[in-house]
């Protein structure tokens, strides 16, 4: 489903902040990415998301090399894969409802035909009493589960969570992993990416250990 | 996530909350700067559908003198001691009178003519003493065109002191004047035009670049560079079209205003040159017409100019 090989990646001229990247995602997976603050987490999973085109290597997503995509195919690449951002990136002149329903919406799909699904997408993560709200009045954690449900509902191929845990309580964190392993035992391929070493070992699952730019699999 | 069958569907349709606000614009609506950008349009729009109207009124006024001095001449008759200014008035009428496409003669008498003197000299003046040409009118029938310049070398050979006015150099003058207003009319409409074109180009950048944030995530969440675009797009229409109508309409109702000044006040001296000059000051339908065109015209602009901007801003951020 997703094949980096070799892959290296520098910002303008200074150093290579990922080097030499090799890994694959299967469909159906489950993984942690994992590694110190700041060894390039959030670069790796934009440039799975095309949000970044690495320096060098090979990106191969759903069986294409993405370095000859065109818009379209780019476009709907991403509407196979959901992505919760670790600042959620939500939408702040917009309420909860709407924040969940954009990737419906943007699709071009009907308020009416997707109403039912959103609402009970919203309920599903706790998020019933609050779909009226607009994100800055929203707590940290309840930010999480928008950004969640948001990611969820298009029902993608490839789940990207990046620190998905990390504001939310522990009680909360164990709830949301098993809301990502139920949603890999329906198919869903998930990557979450975490220093949270006490999330990990809630469940076992292979680890891609990005330390220095480098990229090991820790099965 | 399961698929509700026919019998749940609606009974999770009838548990929804009603009040859910929807399809909000993804666009954040900076209000401050879409009210500037509105008020700029609207005094642009107001502006060019000004000139607009000031073309079709000059446009139509000059055809009213065209047609109305071209149906018409003059014959003077400058007096000379020498001759029997008289007789040649005569000779004159006679002599138009034989051409062909000349509807009407008529000789303007001396009483008549003095008349017209008088707002220069005053009255009680007695202008036997002074040697006040003659003036002959004479109707030329519409759509005729009669051979004037023979008429006019007869004229001159037969009677030396006449002088055949056509009143040509002066429709000359006054289609010069036309066209003058027109084509200022016009090319102030286009540098309007030109200048909102501008001013929505920029406002949708400053839009694109506040809302870069947003761009990106809708970007990443599956919408392609066509739903973006469209999302701007339907925003600034409305801001062009909201801008273009309130000057549009504020420029009839100017228009029409002076239309009714101009006819309440046309007992007076000055009115009467105006309408001299601009015929019943009105522009008619063909000049509300050219208004609305142009308040489109802008709106359309706005929604094209700002569709190009942000499919030229998506293009440098992929």
């Amino acid at each position: 489903m997703v094949r980096f090989e070799n892959v290296g990646l520098r910002y303008g001229m200074g150093p290579e902040v990922l080097k030499d990247i090799n890994f694959s995602i299967a469909p159906r997976s489950f993984q942690y990415l994992t590694g110190p603050s700041g060894a390039g987490k959030t670069t790796l999973m934009r440039l799975v998301l095309m949000a970044l085109k690495p320096t060098r290597g090979l990106v191969n997503l759903f069986g294409q090399d993405v370095s000859r995509l065109d818009a379209d195919t780019l476009t709907a690449f991403r509407r196979r894969m959901g992505v919760v951002f670790q600042d959620f990136r939500l939408l702040d002149h917009l309420t909860v409802y709407e924040n969940v329903a954009l990737p419906l919406r943007v699709l071009g799909k009907e308020e009416t035909s997707y109403r039912a699904e959103v609402v009970e997408l919203l309920r599903w993560v706790g998020l019933g009493e609050r779909m009226h709200a607009v994100p800055p009045v929203l707590s940290g954690g309840e930010k999480q589960r928008a950004a969640i449900a948001r990611a969820l509902i298009g029902r993608p191929e490839l789940l990207l969570a990046d620190e998905p845990t990390g504001n939310v309580d522990p009680g909360l964190g164990r709830r949301l992993l098993r809301l990502f392993m139920e949603l890999q035992s329906l198919g869903t391929a998930v990557v979450i990416a975490t220093h949270d070493l006490t999330l990990m070992e809630l469940y076992d699952a292979p680890r891609l250990v990005l330390a220095d730019g480098h990229l090991h699999v820790d099965a | 996530m399961h698929e509700p069958d026919g019998h749940e569907h609606e009974h999770e349709e009838r548990a929804l909350p009603s009040n859910l606000r929807r399809d909000q614009p993804l666009v954040p609506v900076d209000s401050v700067a879409g009210r500037a950008l509105m008020a700029v349009i609207a005094i642009l729009t107001f502006l060019a559908a000004l000139s607009a109207g000031a073309a079709v009124l000059a446009a139509r006024a000059s055809e009213q003198w065209r047609g109305a001095v071209a149906n018409e001449m003059t014959i003077q008759i400058r007096p000379d001691s020498r001759r029997d200014t008289q007789s040649d008035v005569a000779r004159a009428v006679a002599m138009a009178q034989a051409v062909d496409g000349i509807e009407a003669v008529r000789a303007v008498p001396k009483a008549e003519s003095d008349k017209l003197l008088e707002p220069w000299l005053g009255t009680g003046l007695d202008l036997v003493e002074l040697p006040v040409p003659r003036l002959i009118v004479l109707k030329l029938k519409s759509n005729a065109s009669p051979d004037l310049a023979s008429f006019g070398a007869a004229l001159r050979r037969e009677l030396p002191t006449a002088i055949l006015d056509d009143h040509r150099l002066w429709v000359r003058r006054l289609s010069t004047m036309a066209s003058t207003i027109i084509l200022s009319g016009t090319v102030v409409v286009l540098l309007v035009l030109t200048a909102a074109a501008l001013a929505v180009a920029f406002a949708t950048r400053g839009a694109m670049a506040g809302s870069r944030d947003s761009v990106e995530v809708l970007h990443l969440v599956g919408a392609n560079d066509a739903f973006i675009a469209r999302e701007f797009q339907s925003r600034f229409v409305r801001l062009g079209l909201r801008g273009g109508a309130i000057g549009g309409l504020a420029a009839i109702v100017v228009i029409a205003l002076l239309g009714w000044l101009a006819s309440s006040l046309s007992a007076a001296p000055e009115a009467e040159q105006l309408q001299a000059l601009f015929g019943a000051f009105e522009i008619g339908w063909s000049g509300y017409a050219a208004v609305i065109l142009v308040a489109t015209v802008v709106a359309a602009i706005a929604g094209l100019v700002s569709r190009f901007t942000v499919r030229h801003y998506l293009r440098i951020l992929a």
